[in-house]
Parts: C-alpha cells; structure tokens; sequence
C-alpha cells in the first residue's frame, strides 16, 4: 500500500505514504471490530486509503490555492486516481525494492528500510533481528530515509541501467531478510516465518518482471524454496531445532521442493555461476538422499568459498568433510580455522569428537558453546547432548 | 599478514590434464585455504602446450612451450596471506601436487605501486 501511494506521492513524502497506510489500518481494526469484518477486506482497505489520500491532497491543494492566490499564482492539478490492481501493486512493490537498495544507503540500512516499508516491520522487530538497540535501528532508518529523500528518487522510472547496477544489492537484501527469518537468533519463536515468507514473496516479484527475471535471481529464489521446503520439519512441537540429520523428511514441503527445482533449471539457463547458483546447489542436495551426495555439496562449499568467504561457509564446508573423509580428518580441517570465538566451531567440534569416541574432549566443546550462543532454544539443545554424551560416558565407565 | 605466490611445477605433461578424483582432491586443498580465510587470489592454470606457450630467450629466440632446459613447467599458481613464510610452506606441503612428482615455490610477494 505504501508502495503505490508513494508512487504518486513521489518518495519525498514516504512518510506522508506511510501516515495515510498506517491510518488505513488503524480504522479498520475500529471499523470491523464493530461492524464485523466486510465482504473483501482488501477492497475495503484500499477505498479506504484511496480516500484518505485524496483527502489529503485536496487539503493540500487548498493550502497551495491559498497561498497561490495570495500571490497569484495559478491552480497546480492533481491526479486523485487510485490505481491499487494487483499489476500496480506488484509493479509499484518492484520500484520500491530497488529504491530502498539505493547506493549510497549501507547494506544494514538497506534491510532496515525493506523490513520496515515493504514488510511493516516495527522498529522493535527490526532491532531484535539485528540485535541492536531500537535507538540505532532508528537512527539508521532516519539517515537511510534522509538519503532517500534528498537524492530525488524516482519511483517508476527504474531504467535497465539502474535495474543492472542496483540488482546485487536488491538481492542480497533479500537473501538477508530470508537468512534472518531462516537462522533467527534472538527471538524465542526460532523461526521468523514471516521474514522468510516476505523475503520468497518479493523475489518472486522479481522472477515476474522480464527485466529481473534473470538466472542469479531464479537462483535465489529456487535457494529461498529448497530452505523453506524445510521450516516444518526444522521445530519440533516444544519450539526447538531439529539437527538435518533427525529432521522427519516427510514433513519437507514436496511442492516448494518442486519450485525449487524448477526456478533451479530456470537459473542454469546461460553461463552464469553466482554464489546464490552454488547455495541453491547445495539445498538441492540436501534434498536428495544418493551416494554421492556429500561429495557434491563438499566441492560446491570450496567453490562457494572462492567466491566470497564466511565463517559459516567455513563451518559447513567442514561439515560436508566430514560426511566424506570422516571425522578425524575433519577435526584437523575445523581446527585449522581461526574461528574459536563462534559457538558453532565448537558445537562441530564437539559432534566431531563425540563421532570419534572422545567424549571428555566433546563435553568441553559442547560447554563452550553453551557458554558462547546467545539463543534460549540452543543452549537447550547443547545442554541435551552433554547430558546424553554424560550418561554414554558413565555407562562406560 | 603476507601475502606469498606458491608456483606450481610439474614433470609430465600428462599429469596436467587431472582425472576427476584428483580435482576433487585440489579443490578441496583450495577450499581448505579458503575456508581459512587466507586465500587471496585463487590464481590461474597456465596452459604448457606448445600451441599454447612460448619462450623468447634474451636473443629474441622464440621457441615453442615452456622453457625446457629444466625438466619441469609452471602449471599454474595462486597466492595466499599468513603469518609467516613456515605457514605459507605448510600449507603448501598438504597440496597433492606432490603425489604426482610435482613441486611447489613459494615466493613472498613484493607490492609495487
């Protein structure tokens, strides 16, 4: 909604865009909750906010008039149409991605101005995925919002050019927004399903526009489908993480799968290897169940790797090595990594060591992990296998 | 941290071309690097045969394929940051080029402006 009315309104007045939006929804929430909920609630909310803008624009005229008239000028026209059809809204939420990717913004702020204009995010919300304080978040919106602003963006005038330039941005936008809900940390609720909704939400609108339909972007998005083919299956009903290894395959979403696999074809038309192709490589295998299989995802991780280094690549990719060569091997891989500040390389280490048998070695991976992971859910899951590895130790014994 | 250039050298022409196992085992010494954060540049193959290669010696003899007065040839390089010279070498002792009867340089490499 905000999207298309600042469309009109040109980015200048978001804010304005934003007030009428949020207005919309507020009288709504009055509204139905005397008169029962109408028969098209979306109908309802864009007259509504048709309205509500035309208002404003008609005040905003006859202030303009005043002053014009005082000195004598003449009457400025304004367009009061509406146009909130699905092709407007998608078109218009297309624009907004990219203007929310402008150069210039950081990449934080970037995420910022999507979860908060294209998702409805509170700042609250944005400051727990990031885990900073609502003050920043908010200092950061302003800034991104200022630079918005004063660069004069335009909406709908997106050329090829700037669709090219910006498209990298726009999607690691997204595949962040997707990476947050997917491995969210902070809330008790492990797994944002919305941020990851939204995040498959908008890159399908990208897919749909022949300008953005392009392989890095079928790539992410068969990533984005593989990964939520497993949402189910990655909770248990207490709200904690189920391992890969102990997640019930039948609960795996066979239909996103079946996206997946066809935006995947769709990405491997032309040349192109982009890291998102290589994460979408390694979701497609972690779908299958061949011999074969962690060899693959093995050599996509060095490959991925190549291309842009992290600490979690570096993880899995020792993971993968493991499944392979075994975990001695894999524990002289791992400990070569500079990464002893991560709660995961010890968790790995701790799995590794317990695979070997050296369950003391194990256990103290296990609790320096404890003490190094901030989440609720997975302190629990680690303080679980240390009482597990305690127990096999002491019936050894 | 330093950044060093390993050349690699090989005997047997034959050895250039790998078979898929021996790819794998490359990049898994590549991704092995890389996963450590020290790699800076994942370098380039240089291809040795003669359709491919040429020697101009200081006369301005050109003769075809890599120099061949010593037995061996680059067959490619790639360079990487440590600490020291030791770490640069161990990382290079666990390359399979060595299998096969290769060799490896280490080299510290020199930034011009």
């Amino acid at each position: 909604m905000t999207a298309v009315l600042c469309r009109h309104f040109g980015l200048k007045q978001i804010e304005n865009a934003e007030d009428i939006a949020s207005d919309t929804f507020l009288k709504a929430s009055e509204h139905w909750a005397i008169n029962g909920i109408p028969e098209n609630p979306t109908a309802w909310l864009y007259t509504v906010a048709t309205n509500k803008a035309r208002d404003y624009f008609k005040h905003l005229a006859v202030r303009k008039n005043q002053i014009d008239d005082a000195i004598g000028q003449d009457e400025t026209i304004v367009d009061y149409e509406f146009d909130f059809s699905d092709a407007m809204i998608a078109d218009s939420q297309l624009s907004m991605i990219f203007a929310v990717s402008m150069p210039g913004n950081s990449r934080e702020a970037q995420i910022c101005l999507a979860l908060q204009i294209l998702c409805g995010f509170s700042v609250e919300e944005i400051a727990n995925a990031f885990l900073s304080k609502t003050e920043t978040i908010k200092k950061r919106l302003h800034r991104a919002r200022t630079h918005l602003r004063n660069n004069h963006f335009q909406i709908d005038t997106l050329s090829k050019a700037a669709i090219e330039s910006r498209l990298d941005t726009v999607l690691a936008t997204l595949y962040l927004l997707f990476n947050e809900g997917y491995f969210s940390k902070t809330n008790k609720q492990l797994i944002r399903k919305e941020l990851c909704s939204e995040a498959l939400r908008l890159t399908l609108v990208l897919t749909e526009h022949p300008l953005t339909n392009i392989p890095r972007v079928n790539a992410l998005l068969a990533l984005i489908c593989f990964q939520s083919s497993r949402l189910d299956a990655r909770i248990d009903r207490f709200g904690e993480t189920i391992l890969f290894e102990k997640q019930d395959k039948n609960l795996w979403d066979k239909t996103l799968i079946g996206r997946g696999n066809y935006y995947l074809v769709n990405a491997c038309n032309g040349t192109e290897v982009s890291r998102y192709h290589l994460e979408a490589g390694i979701a497609y295998w972690h779908t299958t169940c061949g011999d074969n299989k962690w060899q693959h995802i093995l050599q996509l991780y060095n490959q991925l790797l190549l291309i842009d280094y992290s600490p979690v690549a570096a993880l899995n990719r020792a993971f993968a090595f493991s499944k392979v060569y075994g975990a001695e091997k894999a524990i002289s891989e791992v400990e070569k990594l500079d990464l002893a500040e991560s709660n995961y390389y010890h968790e790995l280490l701790g799995y590794l060591y317990a695979d070997m048998e050296e369950i003391s070695t194990a256990i103290q991976h296990y609790t320096k992990a404890m003490g190094l992971t901030r989440s609720k859910a997975e302190k629990q899951t680690i303080k679980q296998e240390i009482d597990r590895l305690t127990l096999l130790s002491a019936g050894a014994r | 941290m330093k950044e060093f250039a390993l050349i690699f050298r090989l005997k047997d022409m034959a050895d250039f071309k790998p078979s898929p196992e021996q790819m794998q085992e490359r990049m898994n010494w590549l991704g092995s690097i890389a996963a450590q954060n020290k790699l800076v540049d994942k370098g380039n193959t240089l291809l040795p045969f003669s359709e491919h290669s040429r020697t101009i010696t200081s006369d301005h003899v050109v003769t075809d394929g890599p120099y061949t007065e010593i037995k061996e040839f680059i067959s490619g390089y790639i360079i990487v940051k440590t600490d020291s010279i030791e770490e640069a070498v161990a990382i290079a002792k666990e390359n399979p080029i060595f299998k096969v009867g290769g060799s490896i340089e280490v080299r510290e490499v020199l930034k011009r402006d």
